[in-house]
């Protein structure tokens, strides 16, 4: 590791353990993949409206700067840039090219993306300054997320599994992961073994909103392997 | 003043009474025609027989070296929300569109349904109902409501972003990020309600050169609550 800037209190002089290392690896693959995808959108003209284009601007902003960071901790154990399809092969074609879709695309890597980082925050536990980083990119994911829901008029948070997407997306970026038990769908009402309906009067809506999930790995990776191509 | 954990005297009892045909167009701008019992049933979910204790309450300390601490500092910023948005919904918030009214009903549950869920996992170790005092806050005006739950929503995303690495419980620390991510959406929900298809829902003010949000200590966020908070808290 070459990189002396200390970021965010990390230090990547020092050497971090393989288990960290592959954490961050994911997580770098994930913000290459939003980067990326926000630097095309954002650079094509005509495709978001002026309306609309400081709320895209300001994520891109963001992945670019996540990228940096996470380049910046990992150092030369970073993982290269791998090569996207955002069509993912044919499923959403017109993606640079038709608005709706590019929203579309974005909310499922928004949301799949708070998932994700979820998923891995009990992974870094050995690493508070890591994991606090992480906890703090986790939460712009979601602000993000909660944006681009609202600018597609959904709310900013997820009513059981709701999310407008084309429905194998749809199932897969709000469903379980693996195990369920661990990773639950995002209709879960059921928190630290204590189910949500017994403890107020409402319907499972807010109770499902009130906490989002997490996911494994391994599901997070199926949900981004189409717009994967190496 | 009511209690943070959301017991009072009665559901809906408002400081300046509502008339019947206040009432009627409260609920009409909600947007929530038949409402009328669902709002009561919000309130009274959480109205637990506790009686309100008049006069300051008992100081609260919390031992942030243990889970139970953490959580309990959890805890106090949940109740403290949720007494928030149970105490402005009960006024007409005039300037209020409905859509941005049902934001706030929404958000108002969530904070209760978290408010909740950790008075029940605490149980028996569940730190005492917090007196709050929103009286600096004219909650019958839209701006002052959307900008103080903005304070309260970044603030509580600071808080546990900045409290994760406390929790020496992998299970924990997985249930308060179930948590922070909706607080985060929570924030940029109001911050794009109060300035909306603009940078501010994830605005510099809080999100860093390095794409990060904040993250605060307890030390820092206890100071930036007490103002709403009467019952003296310590960590």
């Amino acid at each position: 590791m070459t990189n002396t800037t200390v970021l965010g209190g990390i230090d990547p002089e020092i050497a971090l353990p393989q288990d960290i290392v592959d954490v961050l690896n994911f997580a770098l693959t994930l913000e290459y993949l939003e980067s990326t995808f926000y630097d095309t959108g954002v650079g094509t003209s005509g495709l978001i409206p002026a309306s609309d284009l400081a709320v895209f601007q300001q994520i891109k902003k963001h992945e670019d700067a996540h990228v940096a960071f996470l380049l910046g901790v990992l150092g030369s154990a970073a993982v290269a840039k791998p090569t996207f399809d955002f069509t993912a092969g044919g499923m959403f074609s017109d993606v640079f090219s038709n608005y709706a879709t590019f929203q579309a695309v974005s909310q499922a890597f928004e949301d799949t993306g708070v998932r994700a980082y979820k998923g891995q925050a009990a992974n870094l536990m050995s690493q508070p300054d890591i994991l606090t980083a992480a906890l703090q990119i986790h939460s712009v994911e979601a602000r993000h997320a909660a944006e681009v829901r609202r600018l597609r008029g959904l709310d900013g948070w997820i009513i059981g599994t709701i999310g407008n997407l084309p429905a194998a997306v749809n199932a897969a970026v709000y469903g379980p992961g693996n195990p369920p038990a661990d990773f639950p769908a995002e209709d879960n009402t059921v928190q630290g073994g204590i189910n949500l309906t017994g403890i107020t009067s409402y319907g499972s809506d807010p109770l499902s909103a009130s906490f989002d999930e997490p996911l494994d790995k391994a599901t997070v990776l199926a949900i981004a392997g189409p717009f994967i191509v190496s | 003043m009511r209690n943070g954990d959301g017991s009072a005297s009665a559901p809906l009892v408002v400081d300046r009474p509502l008339t019947a045909a206040s009432r009627r167009e409260f609920l009409r701008v909600l947007g929530l025609g038949s409402a009328i019992v669902l709002m009561p049933s919000m309130f009274a979910a959480c109205s637990d027989a506790t009686a309100v204790t008049r006069g300051r309450s008992a100081a609260v300390t919390l031992d942030l070296s243990t889970d139970l601490g953490v959580l309990n500092y959890a805890y106090a910023l949940e109740q403290l929300e949720a007494a928030f948005y149970e105490e402005a919904l009960k006024h007409i918030i005039t300037g209020c569109s409905s859509s941005e009214l049902h934001a706030l009903l929404q958000i108002g549950q969530h904070e209760i349904v978290h408010r909740e869920f950790l008075k029940a996992a605490l149980g028996s170790n569940a730190i005492p109902a917090l007196q709050v005092d929103f009286s600096s806050v004219d909650l019958t005006k839209r701006d002052p409501v959307f900008q103080t739950a903005k304070v309260f929503e970044d603030t509580g995303v600071a808080a546990y972003n900045g409290a994760g690495k406390l929790l020496h419980s992998a299970a924990y620390l997985v249930l308060a990020g179930k948590i922070v991510s909706v607080e985060a959406r929570h924030a940029a929900t109001i911050r794009d309600i109060l300035n909306p298809k603009s940078m501010d829902f994830a605005g510099d003010d809080v999100v860093d050169a390095n794409g990060l949000d904040r993250a605060l200590a307890p030390s820092a966020v206890l100071p930036l609550v007490a103002p709403f908070i009467v019952t003296p808290i310590s960590a």
